[in-house]
């Protein structure tokens, strides 16, 4: 096979799922969030509780569509582009995703239906009901999906079978309670309540100041603070979920793929007491040694992988000449360093700033307090596109840290032999560099134009703010029981 | 249950899943196929839209399950099928995804462009997969050109290479397939959804647009048993080597007769319910026609992937029985009450004004009020 049809395969998958995952997270947390608006609205009848409902239900339904449109790609291009990768590990890998689609996304789409269409439809509580099946069903879906991913970082409960060449699983219990995915799940989904929590606190706060400095305080005190304080307590929780479950796999990562860990730090020789450096000037890829690192915190990546600040942990250079002994010479074993190294920090800093900004903000608004401060406003916009990217560069950073390995190998002592596979190998080979082109130009130029879509609608609905006075159209409510059979549509397309 | 059993269960789930889809996304297909012949004015188009609303969703997820399933339980199928039929893939998912936003998306803004684009959207999105999925139907069934290819599946102590059936055709074989069958079922789909969708429209409408469906469902489902009668003889002469599949033939066409007969009568739920039962009907004898072949060779018959070298190990196969087991009917215990929760036929009535909505209405500075709904 091509190496163009390679490196093409592979640029696909980044734009697509990291495109993708521009979406789901949000989507995650803000289904629950939106369900928690509701369940408030619907306990104590306060109708500002409605309009948040309304108004963040709209944010999410925007959302919700282009991320399902997204990861309908994600489930196919396994085989379109990566069909060895599929042939090899089917066995194994396929089951967590036949089970989202099964017991998640079957649950996500058609209660998803019924919250739409249901306002007026459905008794209260039952409506109330179809949106938290709703937001259990996409954190279930991340479940799977991580359960899957983590196989690819730490393959477990699989064999392989030397008389089809294919790995084949031998316990489904062992592949969805990997340990990888037991810290991946909280540590996802505390990023996906990071950011959603972050877009409703910066989108309230937004509204806030701009009505305290049009002399509507009132308002803002009466609808768009409990949003914001809503939001900021998610952020703040999220924010401690995600530091504890990063250090969690910090620890997994150094026993399970010590050589990312080595690329996270661009660590180049074996060292104790490793510090983490904040800001490094130099060419990581191709002249690692000339490199000036700026801002040391002494021993911290040491206690990231090991909880000890003393610990020895093992260079780039030593990895790579354990793995040519292990797995074979003449392969280059070691990640794009600059990558891994750059997209570790973003992901920290982009949540650090979230994390800081939800305390200000918190401290902004306490006893009952509004801010016009223009500088909150400010800050919140800004908090808006970088928790996105810290959830990109997450990503990037965990699978641009696995390469050359499209499976890595698992090097711990119940590790399974021979489940292992290069990206190289992974690839579809009856796929010509001709179609890759031809999809990936596709899928970037449709990307592209649905994200300025998908940008200009939720800006519209983020500016148009709540409605004054939502209407009630449940069947609970007495004003709701007319028989009237031609009384329109709660809602409509 | 030894492992062809397995097999056996799992290539009929897998039809079942086909089933689903085809079944349910047929009728939502049909009526954005429908879109710029059956309604004759904006509101009227949203009654359309509005039938599959809240369901549309629900239904495409049978496709998700069905493409998951495949590479569960036959990971060879998934991967010969889908690098195999890349690009014809490639525009069924662009054709997806379109259709999915513009279906959130289209109301959200009320200029009249943006409306169009997304029109357009639902149009395009609904006949360029219901065109196409008969189209890879055909071609599996009439047989594809698949061959052992080499492929070095490990680099680990020397090279580990295996066997593998592949594809090796071009995308255009894709068209010209078995002599013209591939395309012929793409006609059919793309028929028996348009009347699938009539009929549903005729079912779910009230007023002027449910007369115009109900003749529309007359004459399609008309056409439909023609395109239906022929394409099942030809796929039963030229590419099945069973005679039972006879039966399937005939309960097909029985019951595209039977929905032809009661559209006449204008019994909806009756047309409705023999033409699902047609399009079961057909997926049966497609899978009836391959088995045990999940994608045979036109090349050599010791090429075809197989239910025996397509698939999964048995303990895969016994543990997604029973996760399939448990949750299937579950699945369609909650999609069957939610056609029950929207059982209602809507009207131009029904529909709600949309407010205007569009970029450029707010003022920069001070409070709106969100016209928005």
């Amino acid at each position: 096979m091509a190496a163009d049809a390679l490196d093409l395969a592979r640029w696909q998958f980044g734009i697509t799922t990291v495109y993708h995952f521009i979406f789901v997270p949000l989507t995650i947390g803000l289904s629950v969030l939106v369900a928690i608006m509701q369940t408030f609205w619907v306990r104590t009848n306060d109708k500002r509780w409605l309009k948040l409902t309304k108004f963040f239900g709209k944010l999410l339904l925007i959302n919700f569509a282009i991320g399902v449109a997204t990861g309908i790609v994600q489930e196919f291009q396994f085989g379109m582009n990566w069909s060895e990768y599929s042939r090899f590990v089917g066995d194994v890998f396929g089951a967590p995703l036949a089970m989202e689609a099964l017991a998640a996304f079957f649950i996500e789409s058609t209660f998803l239906g019924l919250w739409i269409f249901g306002w007026d439809k459905l008794p209260k509580r039952v409506h109330l009901a179809t949106i938290w099946l709703v937001a259990f069903a996409s954190t279930l879906s991340a479940y799977f999906i991580l359960a899957a991913n983590s196989w690819m970082q730490h393959p477990v409960g699989a064999v392989f079978n030397p008389e089809n060449g294919r790995a084949e699983m031998v316990s489904l219990w062992k592949v969805v309670t990997n340990p990888t995915v037991l810290a991946a799940f909280p540590h996802t989904i505390g990023a996906a309540f990071l950011t959603a929590g972050t877009f409703v606190a910066a989108i309230c706060a937004w509204w806030m100041v701009r009505l305290v400095r049009s002399g509507q305080g009132d308002k803002a005190r009466d609808i768009y603070r409990p949003g914001l304080r809503l939001g900021l307590v998610t952020m703040i929780i999220a924010a401690v979920v995600v530091a504890l479950s990063g250090h969690w796999q910090g620890q997994l990562m150094y026993s399970q793929q010590p050589m990312k860990m080595a690329a996270a730090e661009a660590q180049m020789d074996t060292a104790s007491s490793v510090p983490m450096t904040l800001i490094a000037i130099g060419n990581l890829n191709n002249d690692p040694d000339s490199v000036r690192h700026f801002l040391q915190v002494p021993g911290l990546t040491s206690f990231l992988a090991t909880n000890d600040f003393n610990a020895e942990l093992p260079g780039v250079r030593d990895l790579q000449a354990q793995y040519e002994e292990k797995y074979g010479a003449g392969i280059n074993y070691i990640p794009n360093l600059a990558v891994t190294f750059w997209s570790f920090r973003l992901m920290m800093g982009f949540a650090a700033f979230s994390g800081i900004l939800a305390l200000l903000a918190l401290w902004l608004t306490r006893k009952g307090q509004v801010s016009g401060s223009i500088w909150l406003r400010r800050a919140a916009l800004w908090a808006l596109p970088t928790i996105f990217l810290a959830s990109s560069a997450g990503w990037i950073f965990t699978e641009m840290g696995r390469q050359p390995w499209i499976v890595a190998p698992n090097p711990n002592p119940e590790g399974v032999d021979m489940v292992w596979q290069l990206v190289a190998r992974g690839v579809s080979n009856q796929v010509g560099p001709s179609a890759v082109i031809i999809s990936l130009v596709v899928f970037t130029a449709l990307y592209g134009v649905l994200a300025v879509a998908w940008y200009k609608l939720m800006h519209r609905y983020a500016v148009g703010g709540v409605e004054d006075d939502p209407s009630d159209p449940s069947p609970d409510n007495p004003d709701n029981q007319s028989t009237d059979v031609d009384r329109p549509l709660s809602f409509a397309y | 249950m030894s492992h062809e059993t397995l097999q056996i269960i799992w290539f009929v789930l897998i039809a079942v899943l086909w089933t689903g889809y085809l079944v349910l996304e047929g009728f939502d297909f049909g009526v954005g196929m429908l879109l710029p012949f059956l309604p004759k004015n904006a509101k009227e188009r949203r009654v359309a839209i509005n039938t599959v609303g809240p369901v549309w969703d629900g239904n495409e997820v049978w496709l998700l399950t069905a493409g998951g399933a495949t590479f569960a339980a036959f990971p060879e199928w998934y991967a010969t099928l889908f690098s195999g039929a890349y690009l014809a893939l490639l525009l069924i998912l662009v054709a997806l995804i379109v259709r999915i936003v513009s279906f959130e998306w289209r109301g959200k803004i009320t200029t009249v462009r943006w409306q169009a684009a997304y029109y357009w959207g639902l149009v395009l999105g609904s006949w360029v997969p219901a065109v196409l999925w008969g189209v890879a139907f055909g071609n599996l069934v009439a047989g594809m050109q698949i061959e052992p290819v080499t492929t070095t599946i490990s680099n680990v102590d020397g090279e580990v290479t295996r066997e593998t059936l592949q594809y090796t055709g071009s995308f255009f074989d894709l068209l010209t397939n078995g002599y013209g069958f591939a395309l012929f079922t793409g006609v059919l789909t793309a028929t028996v959804f348009l009347s699938h969708g009539a009929i549903f429209l005729s079912l779910k409408t009230t007023g002027d647009l449910q007369v115009r469906a109900a003749v529309f469902a007359e004459r399609l489902a008309a056409a439909a048993l023609v395109v239906g009668a022929v394409w099942a003889i030809w796929l039963q002469l030229m590419f099945s080597d069973k005679m039972w599949t006879w039966a399937p033939l005939v309960v097909a066409a029985l019951a595209l007769l039977a929905a032809a007969y009661f559209t006449r009568l204008r019994q909806e739920g009756k047309a409705f319910l023999a033409s699902a039962v047609a399009i079961v009907a057909a997926v049966v004898l497609i899978f009836g026609a391959l088995f045990p072949n999940v994608m045979p060779s036109n090349v050599d018959p010791a090429y075809s992937l197989t239910i025996h070298n397509a698939s999964s190990s048995a303990y895969t196969l016994t543990m997604m029985t029973w996760v399939a087991v448990i949750l299937t009917p579950i699945v369609l215990l909650y999609q069957g009450w939610t056609y029950w929760v929207f059982r209602k036929r809507i009207g131009v009535q029904h529909i709600p004004d949309q407010l205007p909505v569009t970029f450029d209405d707010l003022q920069p500075t001070g409070d709106n009020a969100n016209p928005a709904r």
